[in-house]
């Protein structure tokens, strides 16, 4: 478990097993997975076959035809998923994606092998619906559905973050985070979720966002960022929430408001649109821009996104605006407006201070806040003091979706290079489209999977590691609220000293708002740079 | 057991064509009878595989984004790893096709145990291999067509030509015939030696490289060693192409057996993961612009799902609504 020190648990045994993977049955270790679904958070949104059962105990009260179940589920997703059938029949096997998943490089077990896990699923389908492996069987590569089987998808499926990097390599584009999604809906079939998930999808489902922060605690959530971003810049900030005929809806993660350093970047973006004087509006009811429901089904991760444009068009407005998040882009960027448009009641996104109209986002109506914010930068509409984050050294890390479910690389990194004065590059088979998972993805930020997480973020860790030992960076930046919590958790084992931080945090240190005091701290509460008392305190933390 | 069986598997298929000419004397049989069948299987399982999966909905526009998203025009965008129309979608396809472009990005992770740091280093030894293996696989198949048609298209000179420069005796040997002998040779080795690639490989991983290398092989020796009398062949096989097979001369017994064990392979295809060749094609991920958010991509099977409305909401926390003085639809 996390009892291990980093140098224990950095020694990785990549050497398979000699038994064939097909006939050892599955070991499941404490600390690699987490609790499984209760039955409230399963009734809550009407999913199949809820109970009390435990993942530790040998019998998971299965319902008594749940291979039939299970295998009708597949037959119609081979339909309704061109990219399940394809990738159940053409991988070749090559190896390519074999050590390319931060769970296997972190933990050496080879069913985390993209391949390998693709096979934990292909080896029944071949059984039930290839004629070879009805003939030949195991020779084929086919095998049957057994509970042990069953088992083993629960753990590997529930230990792969979706994050797409096998995908990058794989000649064919196989991409595990489809096989995994397919393979997470077969489950759920059967009420086997994970609480982690299931828990936020039934809050989310109620409440409007997966922390079950209710409308008047969302509200004093942000009152209290507002008090703090007075303190330090004396500007009093007050947004408004549900009002009806604002320009802007703004949709953001619930972690922003909820926790460090997630908070600090949420005042950020309340400073930024303050200083634009944006007419724009946050909502209580389409209060989460993550959508927990797309690690479960197809059909849930479609009702709990059908809030933000249910909401934009309840308040009249002409677009919106997203925060930073992860999986969130990768909903809105390729499922969003399939899943519950057309937005037709909207219009084409533009900006109210640059005039950019954003044709790439014409018919979702929804623009990324770093699309947004590198637009305003890029027309020197705001006035930036880079200097004031002159006490970090910044790297940059990818976010899995972002990166590789829309292709937002650049944005960011023109922002970084705009509002600090030390941006250091991790290295470049670690970044962009290669970029390594925090480890935490797709509902896996629990804790009592720990030693899964901090095993699975040891590539992003290391590359990390890397530039804070040959650069001296202290500050990891993200545009992901997933990345915020789990990143820190995974540089104070890994790393420890490498903090992490928003983009807009970032910004909005950088940030000569008008009237404001003059600053004397950033919005932690650290003194600026410069101040020799400031690196002192760093440091001193390091130790 | 998993290396075993399908070397057995195609030894059985050399003995099976060795019995049914030598001992049966069934020439007919495995002259034409069985390749006319392989191939009808091949073409029309092919197709069916195809239609299979152009049945299976396209429900989501799911590119793999590679490269930087078309945003603004000041930002440089990635054009083919991050395609956003069709054109770009079929440059993609063509270099990740023709030239293998994903696995040339292979990179290759080592861990340094004692500073407990990872590596990650370029790799193109799959890549080299891959592209070697299909591409004089292909020219060699390109190269047969001069024994089915009559007369020779230059073009098809014009290939034997450049792949025989290498001119060493008579008959001349050709460069892809060797590459693709070696290419198969080192793919297949890869999965016995490579620990991880040998835990993951199936039987029929091993089948069809190792068919393919006793193809090669007994083609070598037919032209190279034993030297069959190539103008019959080339009567008899103008003679299938041309659908009025007959078999009047001897063509020798390794002729036979290379003819079944491509007949094998033929038959094979269409039920195995060579049909990767054509599903290739198909993969949403690689053949899709990443355009959604510019233009609405239709799910054929969507259906209204039960959502929880904002009016329920607001009867669920009218009240707390109210305290803090948000704006509600009804009071």
């Amino acid at each position: 478990m996390s009892n291990l020190k980093p140098d224990e648990l950095s020694k990785i045994n990549y050497m398979p097993p000699e038994e064939d993977w097909m006939s050892v049955s599955v070991q499941m270790r404490k600390g690699m997975y987490c609790h499984g679904a209760s039955e409230n958070s399963l009734k809550t949104v009407g999913f199949p076959n809820p109970r009390k059962w435990s993942s530790a105990e040998a019998d998971w009260k299965l319902p008594d035809n749940w291979q039939e179940i299970v295998l009708k589920g597949m037959a119609e997703r081979l339909e309704k998923y061109r990219s399940f059938h394809i990738f159940m029949d053409i991988c070749v096997r090559c190896g390519a994606c074999a050590d390319k998943c931060h769970f296997f490089l972190g933990t050496g077990d080879p069913k985390n092998m993209p391949v390998l896990r693709a096979e934990l699923l292909r080896s029944v389908y071949r059984r039930e619906f290839t004629t070879a492996g009805k003939i030949l069987g195991k020779i084929a590569g086919a095998r049957e559905l057994t509970e042990d089987v069953l088992k083993e998808w629960w753990y590997y499926f529930f230990q792969c973050t979706e994050c797409r990097r096998c995908s990058v390599f794989c000649p064919y584009g196989i991409d595990t985070a489809e096989i995994t999604m397919i393979a997470r809906e077969l489950l759920n079939l059967l009420g086997l979720n994970i609480e982690w998930i299931a828990g936020p999808v039934a809050n989310c489902y109620m409440k409007g966002n997966h922390l079950g922060l209710e409308p008047h605690t969302i509200t004093s959530s942000v009152e209290f960022l507002l008090d703090e971003i007075e303190e330090i810049t004396g500007i009093k900030i007050e947004p408004t929430f549900n009002r009806k005929g604002a320009e802007i809806l703004f949709v953001t993660p619930s972690g922003d408001l909820f926790a460090d350093p997630g908070t600090y970047t949420c005042m950020g973006y309340l400073m930024l649109f303050h200083e634009l004087g944006l007419d724009y509006t946050w909502s209580t009811y389409a209060s989460e821009g993550g959508n927990f429901g797309s690690f479960t089904s197809n059909e849930m991760g479609k009702r709990l996104n059908s809030k933000i444009y249910a909401e934009a068009k309840r308040l009249g407005v002409k677009w919106i605006l997203g925060g930073e998040c992860g999986h969130m882009w990768r909903v809105l960027n390729q499922y969003m407006d399939t899943w519950n448009g057309p937005a037709d009641f909207l219009q084409v996104p533009v900006s109210p201070i640059t005039g950019t109209v954003f044709e790439n986002a014409a018919s979702t109506k929804m623009v990324h806040i770093s699309e947004f914010t590198a637009d305003l930068l890029k027309h020197n509409k705001l006035e930036i003091d880079p200097s004031r984050n002159d006490h970090y050294k910044v790297t940059f890390h990818d976010s899995c979706n972002p990166s590789r479910g829309m292709g937002l690389l650049e944005e960011p990194r023109y922002i970084i290079n705009k509002v600090c004065n030390n941006f250091f590059e991790m290295p470049e088979n670690t970044i962009r489209e290669k970029t390594f998972c925090c480890g935490s993805g797709s509902g896996l930020n629990a804790s009592e999977n720990m030693e899964l997480r901090l095993r699975g973020g040891f590539p992003r860790a290391n590359a990390v590691k890397h530039v804070k030992n040959k650069y001296d960076v202290n500050m990891l930046a993200c545009i992901c609220a997933i990345d915020r919590a789990a990143l820190t958790t995974l540089m104070d084992y890994w790393v420890p000293g490498v903090k992490v931080i928003g983009v807009t945090e970032l910004l909005a240190n950088a940030l000569k708002m008008k009237g404001e005091n003059d600053r004397d701290t950033d919005l932690r509460g650290e003194p600026l740079s410069g101040a020799e008392d400031g690196d002192a305190k760093e440091d001193s933390e390091d130790v | 057991m998993k290396i075993l069986l399908p070397f057995l598997g195609v030894m059985g298929i050399v003995i099976v064509a060795f019995v049914g000419v030598e001992m049966l004397n069934l020439q007919y049989l495995f002259g034409v009878m069985i390749p006319y069948t392989a191939f009808i299987i091949f073409v029309v399982g092919v197709v069916l595989r195809i239609l299979k999966w152009g049945r299976s909905a396209v429900p989501f526009c799911i590119p793999t984004t590679s490269g930087q998203q078309k945003s603004f025009s000041w930002i440089k965008r990635n054009r083919f790893d991050n395609p956003s129309n069709n054109l770009e979608v079929i440059v993609r396809m063509a270099l990740e096709v023709l030239l293998f472009r994903s696995l040339f990005s292979n990179t290759s992770t080592a861990l340094k145990e004692d500073e407990g740091r990872l590596i990650h280093q370029s790799s193109k030894w799959l890549w080299l291999g891959g592209l070697a293996f299909h591409w004089s696989f292909l020219i060699v198949l390109v190269r047969h067509l001069r024994l089915f048609l009559d007369p020779i298209p230059s073009a098809l000179s014009l290939v034997e030509g450049m792949d025989g420069l290498m001119q060493l005796g008579v008959p001349v040997l050709y460069w892809t015939g060797l590459i693709l002998l070696i290419s198969a040779t080192y793919l297949f080795f890869r999965r016995v030696v490579i620990p991880q690639v040998s835990y993951f490989s199936l039987p029929n991983d091993h089948f069809p490289l190792l068919l393919i290398l006793f193809i090669a092989t007994t083609g070598m020796i037919m032209r190279y060693i034993l030297k069959v009398d190539i103008i019959s062949v080339k009567a008899f096989t103008v003679g299938l192409f041309s659908l009025k097979p007959t078999i009047t001369h001897d063509l020798g017994l390794i002729f036979y057996i290379h003819l079944f064990l491509v007949s094998v392979l033929l038959a094979y295809f269409p039920f195995s993961k060579l049909m990767h060749a054509a599903g290739v094609f198909l993969s949403p991920t690689r053949n899709m612009p990443n355009n959604s958010r510019r233009i609405r991509h239709i799910n054929p099977w969507n259906y209204p799902v039960k959502v929880h409305t904002y009016e329920e909401y607001e009867d669920d926390f009218r009240d707390k609504m109210k305290t803090v003085g948000l704006p509600l639809e009804k009071e």
